[in-house]
């Protein structure tokens, strides 16, 4: 893996004018070897995406014989119907909706201000939300999940989805208040003190002004939580043991431990199903997502 | 953002700590329910000899898991393989990242493709990752069997389930799923590298090697230290990628200590002992980001 390093980038600066005579000499056989490289990288992450959707495509007779093609003879949609019906996907997708969805609610809601508190006053609270936000990083999640089930077991929120919001909301927030922090900093102060030398009260700057403003954050900042919660899975094997509350990423882990390893077919199908969702968003946000995190970063 | 002193300001400042109290406020209490005071207490039950089970008693025993802990082997082994795969994969992933971000920074054709793919694994749960590559590396239909066959290499290797290979597997399974996150930071890295910099050192007559190591990787250096510190701590902590990748197996040879720690707590039933093995981990991980923020302080000095 190591040896793709090894033509390192020249200097090509995208739009300047540069006429060195010295990189295009050797960018005559550095550039085939870029290629060969990229290939490489293209191969190691899309091949296993490929091999799946193929795996999914294929009837299990297909799957049994051993010198079958890597494509199937012809696409085949009947694993995603029985995996559907087998695995109990459709109800693991409501448990996994519903979570997913009232956790990004309430961490939208919850993180806009305390965002933007951090982002534009300097107070002490800064430099505590900062180490939190670290130090959050840190811990094991096995030295939070002993006391959080106990505590939730004490309320009746263990096997409640309830519970799991709970959990997601304040396992997804110190991730959703440093994206959304750094949004909010990207704003320029002046607009905001613009506003209010026009005469607008504080509320009026913060909903005409700034909001508009923070929508793209605010997108790129809920569809990351929604992406997260939908996602996990080690709080919800704790706290979910009720089969007919159980999210997809379980759903999914107990299908392959039951019979997904002789219905190969089928159990592709349920991971590209289970993944479907998250990946458009993902590819919605991609863009927003880097920007998002680096404004986060630098701007610290 | 910090130099701004308008009249506009100051005249709002008294109000300001108040202000930004009430508006953090919302986000405080469930912060404060769910993860500081678990976390106390998840410290505290570290040197308790808390179990499982409904009315049990609970006492205060001191070092006692600490004492008990130094002796038990099993978890020591588990400790010495979660120090290998998280250094493993945060080595990995970086050198395997850098040439990523490198190329992607270039402008070669079919960029695109590859910035998006590098992106998938990030938006695909843990779990049917680990789905995916028991798929692929399954020692009777797996896909990398089949191609170690047809280069005339052993195609019946057990990757998962022997001795041997199944960390090293694990490991290559942990890069591919943590490249996304990584290569996008040092991507974005990579474009505060001053262009003209580069130009300078080529007029200079300094090869493409050279302007590397003393002007794109200097650049690069506080972003690299900060995501690889990161990706080391994520890895540490890694849970469900190989829980179903192996459970631990074969023989406990990928038992990380999240799993055995799990398998502490929620198996075994033994609380105080899995959150006093928790508490290890953390210092662990603690001297880690101390040596890392010390790093990063150093590189913002100089």
């Amino acid at each position: 893996m190591t040896q793709t390093l090894a033509p390192p980038s020249p200097p090509r600066p995208t739009v300047r004018k540069v006429a060195e005579p010295p990189a295009r000499r050797t960018r005559t056989f550095t550039r085939p070897l870029q290629y060969l490289a990229l290939l490489g990288y293209m191969v190691f992450l899309g091949f296993p995406l490929l091999f799946l959707l193929s795996t999914s495509l294929k009837t299990p007779r297909e799957l049994r014989s051993t010198d079958s093609s890597f494509l199937p003879e012809k696409l085949n949609w009947d694993n995603f119907g029985n995996a559907v019906e087998k695995a109990n996907l459709a109800q693991a997708a409501g448990n996994s909706l519903y979570v997913a969805a009232l956790t990004t609610v309430i961490v939208t809601v919850i993180s806009l201000p305390a965002a933007y508190a951090l982002a534009r006053f300097r107070t002490k609270l800064r430099g505590v939300a900062t180490v939190w936000i670290l130090l959050s990083q840190v811990f094991p999640f096995i030295l939070i999940v002993i006391p959080v089930f106990l505590v939730l077991k004490q309320v009746g929120l263990v096997n409640n989805p309830l519970g799991l919001v709970l959990v997601y909301t304040v396992w997804c927030l110190p991730f959703a208040l440093w994206m959304l922090r750094g949004y909010v900093a990207a704003i320029p102060v002046d607009l905001e003190e613009a506003g209010a030398i026009d005469g607008a009260g504080r509320l009026r700057v913060l909903r005409s002004i700034v909001l508009p403003l923070l929508a793209p954050g605010l997108v790129a900042t809920s569809l990351f939580t929604f992406i997260s919660s939908w996602n996990e899975f080690f709080f919800a094997l704790v706290l979910i043991q009720d089969p007919g509350l159980q999210t997809l990423p379980l759903t999914l882990a107990r299908f392959f431990g039951a019979e997904g390893q002789v219905q190969l077919g089928q159990l592709a199908a349920a991971s590209l199903l289970a993944t479907i969702p998250s990946l458009v968003f993902f590819l919605i946000i991609q863009r927003r997502l880097t920007s998002g995190l680096m404004s986060g970063a630098v701007k610290g | 953002m910090t130099a701004v002193a308008a009249p506009a300001r100051r005249r709002r400042r008294r109000g300001d700590g108040r202000d930004a109290w009430l508006l953090v406020l919302p986000a405080l209490v469930p912060v404060v329910l769910v993860s500081v005071y678990p976390l106390a207490q998840g410290i505290l039950l570290g040197f308790t000899d808390a179990r499982a089970g409904l009315n049990q008693a609970v006492h205060v025993n001191g070092v006692d898991n600490y004492t008990r802990l130094l002796g038990n082997e099993l978890f020591w082994s588990s400790f010495r393989i979660g120090l290998i795969w998280a250094f493993g994969v945060t080595i990995l992933q970086f050198l395997a990242s850098l040439g990523l971000a490198l190329l992607l920074n270039l402008n070669l054709r079919l960029r695109w493709l590859a910035r998006t793919l590098a992106l998938v694994p990030w938006a695909m749960p843990p779990v049917v990752i680990a789905i995916m590559w028991r798929m692929m590396l399954n020692p009777t239909y797996g896909p990398v069997n089949d191609a170690m066959r047809t280069l005339g290499l052993p195609g019946d290797i057990n990757w998962l389930g022997d001795f041997s290979t199944a960390l090293p597997a694990v490991i290559v399974v942990g890069v591919w799923a943590g490249m996304p996150q990584t290569t996008v930071t040092l991507l974005a890295g990579l474009q505060n590298v001053s262009p003209e910099l580069h130009e300078a050192a080529a007029i200079d007559g300094a090869g493409a090697w050279q302007r590397f190591w003393h002007v794109t990787m200097p650049a690069l250096r506080p972003v690299a230290v900060a995501i690889t510190s990161l990706d080391l701590i994520w890895n540490f902590n890694s849970f469900a990628l190989v829980f179903v990748l192996t459970s631990g197996g074969p023989g406990g040879e990928t038992m990380l200590p999240a799993l055995f720690a799990y398998n502490e707590a929620f198996k075994y039933g033994n609380f105080g002992y899995a959150a006093a093995m928790g508490n290890v981990m953390v210092i662990v991980i603690a001297a880690f980001l101390f040596v890392y923020l010390r790093g990063q302080a150093r590189s913002r000095e100089s």
